[in-house]
């Protein structure tokens, strides 16, 4: 059976090239990059050179760059670490309501710690407008956090505008950069951010390795206190192996960036033309603003999670929310926040592509699609007007779409 | 301890927030970058360096100058007297 791989924004296979370049440091060079003899300085030297590939991918100086063991402990640490080291000159957090879980829940683990937070809305695109940060900021406002593209409906925010104003009134601006960070081109200068958290597995490296970019002159307390690694900001023995991975792919991603893009960019489009062609059917987040290989829908009378199990029957991986949500069985906070009705939310399904993908698996896929639908949709109550929030009988929408 | 004010320093060092022993190894690394006679700035909030950046001047033959508070974290000036 063919297996189609669509959830590239749960994770992503590894490159055999980045496989390769990690295999020396599983084996022979083991060493520890403090330790002061070859094996040490072999495995301090590995850590240096995919300082500066992770680096060169956002253009950014190697210093700038702080590995941690994933994009959730990047999000964490910059939310924390900015919190902590800015309180005494004020309390209050702003975020965006599309964020991903490691960024809404250490901003409410900050609420509880006495910080204030506002949780930005978006609109029905689940887009951030920018005035709307400007209306929200106060003189205690310390941390914007927006996210660069949410991994749910694959909008990409306006950071540059919101970069500005944070930089105009002092304030510190993250973006969390997890799934956009080695898919679609990254420049730290252009972007104007002072951190940005990135996830090597979004691009063909391995888990367990991520960074916080951390702008030059920017304090920041560490989230793990221990000895000197990273410099101080990030204590714990470092996962060699997987550092070495997320430099290569890195390395890899900045090279092949456009000719990815424009592969994926076809393939979603051709997804996104067929399966918009079915009724009562949507796509979320922006129609053009978007990751390239990301689209994402709700498909209204059934639900997201039957839809999965049905296609992965058919060998198609696909994802409903975020992985999080997904497993939580709940619906998606990002899609209430764009306005979507509840039960319609229960339908939300999404596809994230990546090289690996052809078009041959986009056309097995749309030919098993709408069998997949008709025949939830055939065993729905909600399809036959019966159920609450499923708009008038037979079938008729209650949504007009994003 | 010796306590200065409007001390010029040629160059700055920011770990505050950074905890033992980020505060010798960055001296170290810093004072390497110098040329005898300038002046380090070290802007840290952890407290051990109170006596241990004094003791690091005595031992590798640098000129403790002194130490500034700032609001939350000390400012540290030490001048470069060693060849190193």
């Amino acid at each position: 059976m063919r297996r189609c791989y669509f959830d590239h924004v749960a994770t992503n296979p590894l490159l055999p090239e980045v496989l390769d370049a990690m295999m020396p440091y599983f084996k022979d060079n083991f060493g520890n990059p403090l330790s002061v003899y070859d094996l040490g300085t072999t495995a301090r030297d590995a850590i240096e050179k995919a300082r500066q590939q992770v680096a060169g991918l956002i253009n950014a100086k190697p210093p700038t760059v702080v590995f941690t063991s994933s994009g959730a402990e990047a999000n964490n640490f910059a939310l924390r670490g900015i919190a902590v080291a800015r309180q005494n000159k004020g309390k209050h957090v702003i975020v965006s309501k599309v964020e991903h879980h490691s960024i809404l829940n250490s901003a409410r683990f900050l609420e509880k710690s006495g910080f204030v937070v506002t949780y930005l809305p978006v609109d029905k695109l689940g887009i951030v407008d920018p005035d709307m940060v400007k209306k929200s900021i106060n003189k205690e406002t310390i941390l914007i956090s927006v996210t660069h593209a949410s991994s749910e409906i694959g909008s990409l925010e306006p950071i540059r505008e919101i970069a500005q104003t944070a930089k105009e009134l002092g304030i510190a601006m993250h973006a969390d950069g997890v799934a956009a960070s080695g898919n679609i081109p990254v420049d730290i200068k252009e972007l104007g951010v002072d951190l940005l958290s990135m996830a090597a597995h979004q691009f063909y490296g391995p888990k367990g390795a991520g960074a916080l970019y951390v702008r030059e002159g920017l304090r920041i307390a560490p989230l793990i206190y221990g000895g000197i690694q990273e410099g101080g900001r990030r204590a714990g023995t470092e996962n060699v192996p997987a550092i070495v991975g997320m430099g290569k792919a890195a390395e890899i991603a900045a090279q092949e960036m456009l000719v990815r893009m424009e592969h994926c960019r076809q393939l979603r489009d051709a997804l996104i033309g067929g399966v918009l062609k079915l009724p009562n059917v949507y796509l979320t987040g922006h129609h053009e603003a978007r990751l390239p290989h990301h689209a994402s829908f709700v498909v209204e009378f059934i639900e997201g999670e039957a839809m999965l199990l049905m296609l992965s029957v058919k060998g198609i991986l696909s994802a409903s929310g975020s992985a999080c949500s997904s497993r939580a069985l709940k619906s998606s906070p990002v899609l209430l926040s764009l306005g979507i009705p509840s039960a319609l939310a229960q339908g939300s399904i999404v596809f994230s592509l990546g090289i690996d993908n052809s078009m041959e698996d986009i056309n097995y896929f749309l030919e098993e699609f709408p069998q997949v639908v008709k025949k939830l949709r055939d065993m729905s109550p909600f399809a036959k007007g019966w159920g609450p929030g499923s708009g008038g009988a037979d079938g008729e929408s209650c949504y007009t779409g994003g | 301890m010796k306590f200065v004010h409007g001390v010029k320093a040629d160059i700055t060092a920011d770990i505050v927030y950074m905890m033992c022993p980020m505060h010798l190894l960055k001296l170290e690394e810093m004072i390497r970058g110098l040329d005898q006679g300038q002046v380090l700035e070290i802007l840290t909030d952890y407290d051990g360096a109170l006596d241990d950046i004094p003791q690091w001047c005595e031992r590798t033959g640098n000129e403790f100058i002194g130490l500034d508070e700032a609001e939350d974290y000390y400012r540290f000036y030490i001048k470069k007297n060693s060849r190193r």
